[in-house]
């Protein structure tokens, strides 16, 4: 867990945010706390605090004092909302260039896209 | 928890050890220059923080640890540890040291006795020892404490130096090489406690260590020593974005390396993986995106390795 290769707290903030925009993590419900988070995960503490922070400015968890962190109302469709407006640089944008690179072109792309050939059955995988 | 969490301080400390004589086989005596095991060290220990205390062997590290908990003393320089805003030198000051454990490579258990009746000794001495901790983990590690030291395993004697360690709750808990002899499940299982105890009972905690990669998550702050000499004292995040890789192909990465200092390079075909000091700043990183260069974070042991590395090569 937590290999890649950004900073820790980066990828627990990422993981956070990924479980709530799959709507694993549902609005208003508990995240685990800083202390279980740190056993689990075998990191420091002050790491996964550093992670829960970033998500409270961002305004993904809130706290409620005594009781711990909960996703913030609203979370899962602010983040939907940045995702989306970032699909086309970071996703599409490099799709299409190592379709260039392939010499695949723009009909075949949009030919996919729109189901022709029956590939469309198979999006899962693209 | 009655103490607050100890800090500590070294300011340019020096400990030379004494000449000593012995004798050779034809009978003369041959004399042995005492050596040099901190010179001009300084640092701080942030009370409250599980701090790394990494280094090469013969670097420094366990006369660092020794010193803190006044197991020697220094030779020139001043320590002073115990709670923010009242430190004092620890030498011979009962107040300091029943509040700092040191759980050295040896164990420190009486030798003659059952393991039980060291314990019993330590229990006395911590005003803050726990009796409950101690018994479950030594029921975890699997200890009889029926038997002398000298009957268990390496790895046992170590278990029984994390117990001490873990359950003498001290403001200031020092483990030196405590995983020696300890197979790979039982170290976790000592992490995993160390973590779950500190998160419940905050304290300040030095971990040396050789297992660099198992460990370094565990730290916040990391200190290197490296000839005598404090190398580095900071936060872990801090010692981590002293270096970057850049992973892509050579043209691209060369651009984006310039003129830093290069810490190790390695090369599969065209493309091209460096370790650079430093950071990147936000207009390079974009660049970088568009280059398809990946940028990547450095383990601590590797950037641990090449900062005391003497043959760290420049390009």
């Amino acid at each position: 867990m937590f290999d890649g290769p950004e900073p820790i707290y980066v990828q627990i903030a990422q993981m956070i945010r990924a479980q709530v925009l799959a709507g694993e993590l549902k609005e208003e419900e508990q995240v685990m706390s800083t202390t279980q988070f740190a056993t689990t995960f075998r990191i420091n503490p002050a790491t996964a605090q550093k992670a829960f922070a970033g998500l409270v400015d961002e305004g993904v968890l809130y706290k409620r004092r005594g009781l711990g962190m909960f996703v913030a109302p609203g979370a899962r469709e602010r983040l939907l909302e940045e995702h989306r407006k970032s699909y086309f640089e970071d996703v599409l944008g490099p799709a299409l260039q190592q379709a260039e690179i392939l010499g695949i072109s723009t009909d075949d792309v949009v030919a996919y896209v729109l189901g022709a050939g029956g590939s469309r059955t198979t999006t899962e995988e693209s | 928890m009655t103490t607050a969490p100890f800090g500590a301080r070294l300011d340019d400390v020096v400990v030379r050890f004494g000449a000593s004589h012995r004798m050779l086989p034809n009978g003369l005596l041959a004399r042995d220059e005492g050596g040099t095991g901190l010179d001009g060290a300084s640092l701080t220990i942030r009370p409250g923080t599980i701090t790394g205390v990494l280094g090469r062997n013969g670097a420094g590290k366990t006369t660092l640890l020794s010193l803190l908990a006044a197991f020697t003393r220094p030779t020139s320089g001043t320590v002073v540890v115990g709670p923010e805003g009242a430190q004092e030198d620890p030498w011979e000051n009962p107040w300091i040291t029943s509040g700092t454990q040191l759980v050295r490579e040896s164990g420190d258990l009486l030798n003659e006795e059952k393991v039980r009746t060291s314990l019993r000794y330590y229990a006395d001495v911590r005003p803050d020892w726990s009796a409950e901790t101690a018994e479950r983990l030594l029921d975890l590690f699997e200890v009889d404490v029926r038997k002398n030291p000298s009957a268990l395993s390496r790895g046992k004697r170590s278990a029984v130096g994390a117990t001490i360690g873990l359950a003498s709750r001290a403001p200031l808990t020092i483990f030196d090489e405590v995983y020696l002899g300890m197979d790979a499940p039982t170290r976790y299982a000592f992490y995993d406690e160390l973590l779950a105890d500190y998160a419940e009972h905050p304290r300040t905690i030095l971990l040396s260590s050789h297992l660099v990669e198992e460990v370094e998550r565990l730290f916040e702050d990391v200190v290197v020593v490296d000839r005598g000499r404090v190398l580095l004292a900071e936060s872990a995040e801090q010692m981590r974005a002293r270096g970057f890789s850049l992973t892509g192909s050579r043209d691209a990465v060369e651009r984006l390396t310039g003129g830093r200092r290069v810490l190790h390079r390695q090369q599969l075909g065209s493309t091209v993986q460096v370790t650079l000091e430093g950071a990147l700043d936000d207009d390079e990183r974009a660049a970088a995106r568009r280059a398809g260069v990946e940028v990547g974070t450095v383990p601590v042991q590797d950037l641990f390795v090449r900062l005391t590395d003497p043959r760290s090569v420049t390009s």
